[in-house]
């Protein structure tokens, strides 16, 4: 019993209050990607240096006193913002391939298992399980260790470990779609099961799927920043989110902002893509309880 | 025998999960190529009647299996050999281990504290102003690195305003911040979690019948609706180890911890493999462990999951 069913002019005022909060997630979520995006993708014409012009005359100079520097530099005098643009690349390939990948991967395995079940099936419940019993941190460190720090590595690893969400996400929904009655008909008409599976299945199978990229997307962001963080990642020299909160640990005590400026970065890339993936999980579920 | 059977079941499970993890573990470390040369690269007059004597001492001339089966015997007795520069990895774990155990459990309590009173506020207000800022700063907490948030916690408290040391270990001052690090990152999920857990039971026929009752509001909400939302949340809290985990092996780094993760990244940067291969697996180990145990007490306790 909830206060909605109880007062129903509560009702039409909190769902009137709820879709405000839905617009507020969706513009809110939206201005954030397409901003941080449009900054990254343009970083090129924007700080043409690339953000590794080094000045030492200028170095370790404070935010927010001139237009060279807004947002200060770093011990080399490079210019904090300039690099935390250019370094955004790093973080929006790592995130966006690794997720693609994994989709792709992981629907197509997802299809199959759910539809034919068998041997596949199995495997993909059974993979599940141990990649439950180890954290992506831990398969990374040991990988790492072994194969050598490069952002093509976590990349690859992210979708060897991640495709089995998708996996088994499709494959749920392919269970419970198949005994559907339009997919019966379809059964029934003859059509091949390619054409079941790719026209009235995975269609429907869309929803859930496109949630959990959002916000694997967001998640593989974060999980980049640390492993470059632990020194697993991107190259030193390249700027990068992760290596610049690694390099300004050190000056922390005197020069806050080499490590401020760039988490903040992180944080609103992120909460872009989270706030996008919740609207989304709100409107295409609305059936749910919980909103 | 059901329940016989469904413990069986979910044990055997968890045997197979770990022989995997630990084969896989112990393969990819096979794979960096010969110990006994790493070892020696450092120093230039290293014969091959040593690096024979190096790989005999370490049992690298054996097989692979039989090495695997060695590695699962030392697990078993917690005779793990010996690391490449530091003595008896046993002797390092049983220091590691429990550091990073009073952490983790640290952690959890002070998210369990914040997220329960929050959660249920959030539920009994569904849709109200205080539920939706705490929805949004939930997702303002699942948004930064764990690692990051440490070192603003170190800035702000440690640097600015001196009060909290930023690293250590010998006093219990010292725990408060990682502590804090990560139980806020937990927060951010568990929050959601006995909200949606709480919003269930809620709406559940025997609430109904608790209010219908007469029953106080704050006996509805504590002894009814709580006390069953519970089981689902202990469950979910559980499964969230192996991300607890995977958070403390970073964020113990920035706070100079001497746990588990700290000790897997100077593995790795001295290229210490044996240590590398103890301190991942016994980590996923405990992962399985956790998990079956949630897995079999929810299963006692809620013979509805047992079918699943």
């Amino acid at each position: 019993m909830t206060e909605a069913t109880q007062n129903p002019t509560a009702s039409r005022f909190q769902r009137f209050r709820k879709s405000r909060f839905a617009k507020f997630e969706f513009v809110a979520g939206v201005t954030l990607t397409c901003v941080l995006t449009l900054l990254v993708v343009f970083s090129g014409v924007l700080f043409p240096g690339g953000g590794s012009e080094v000045n030492l005359l200028a170095r370790l100079s404070e935010p927010f006193q001139s237009w060279e520097n807004p947002l200060g530099t770093d011990p080399l005098g490079r210019d904090i913002l300039a690099r935390i643009v250019h370094g955004g690349r790093i973080s929006l390939t790592v995130g966006l391939l690794s997720a693609l990948g994994s989709v792709v991967l992981g629907t197509v395995i997802g299809l199959y298992a759910g539809y034919y079940r068998g041997i596949l099936d199995s495997f993909v419940m059974r993979f599940a399980d141990v990649q439950l019993a180890l954290p992506f941190i831990l398969l990374a460190i040991t990988v790492i260790a072994i194969v050598g720090p490069g952002i093509d590595r976590i990349i690859i690893l992210m979708i060897v470990s991640q495709w089995v969400q998708y996996a088994r996400l499709v494959r749920g929904s392919v269970l419970s779609l198949r005994e559907r009655e339009f997919v019966q008909a379809a059964v029934s008409y003859g059509l091949p099961n390619w054409k079941i599976i790719f026209s009235h299945i995975l269609p429907n199978a869309m929803g859930p799927l496109i949630i959990l990229l959002t916000l694997n997307v967001a998640n593989n962001i974060l999980l980049e920043s640390s492993l470059t963080f632990l020194g697993l990642g991107a190259d030193p020299q390249t700027p990068s989110w992760g290596g610049m909160l690694s390099e300004g640990r050190s000056y922390i005590q005197t020069a806050w902002w080499i490590t401020v400026f760039p988490g903040i970065a992180i944080m609103l890339t992120v909460l872009g893509l989270n706030l996008l993936g919740d609207w989304l999980r709100d409107e295409l579920d609305p059936l749910s309880k919980t909103r | 025998m059901p329940v016989f059977r469904f413990i069986l079941q979910r044990a055997l499970q968890a045997v197979l999960v770990t022989l995997a993890v630990t084969l896989f573990v112990a393969l990819a470390v096979r794979l960096t190529g010969d110990p006994a040369v790493m070892m020696t690269a450092e120093s230039s007059s290293v014969t091959e009647e040593d690096l024979i004597r190096i790989r005999e001492a370490l049992g690298l001339n054996q097989p692979f299996y039989a090495q695997y089966l060695d590695f699962l015997k030392g697990l078993i007795t917690f005779d793990l050999g010996n690391s490449f520069f530091r003595g008896s990895i046993a002797d390092l774990i049983s220091i590691a281990l429990p550091s990073t155990l009073i952490l983790a459990v640290a952690s959890m309590g002070i998210s369990i504290l914040i997220s329960i009173p929050l959660g249920i506020h959030a539920a009994l207000h569904k849709g109200g102003i205080s539920d939706q800022i705490i929805r949004v700063l939930s997702l303002v907490g699942l948004s930064f690195p764990n690692f990051w948030l440490g070192i603003m916690f170190v800035l702000l408290l440690s640097i600015t305003f001196p009060i909290l040391p930023a690293s250590g270990f010998e006093t219990w001052s010292a725990l408060i911040l990682p502590a804090l690090t990560i139980g806020i990152i937990l927060t951010a999920t568990n929050v959601r979690l006995v909200r949606t857990q709480m919003l269930e039971t809620l709406s559940a026929q025997y609430v109904m019948v608790a209010r219908a009752k007469g029953l106080s509001e704050w006996s509805v909400i504590y002894k009814h609706a709580l006390r069953n939302a519970a089981i689902a949340i202990v469950t979910f809290l559980g499964l969230q180890f192996g991300n607890l985990i995977g958070g403390l092996v970073v964020v113990e780094l920035v706070f100079n911890w001497p746990g588990m993760g700290t000790l897997s990244i100077e593995a790795i940067a001295q290229r210490d493999y044996p240590l590398l291969q103890a301190t991942v697996t016994i980590l996923a180990i405990m992962i399985v462990a956790v998990n079956l145990a949630v897995d079999l007490v929810y299963g006692l306790i809620d013979p509805r999951i047992r079918v699943a």
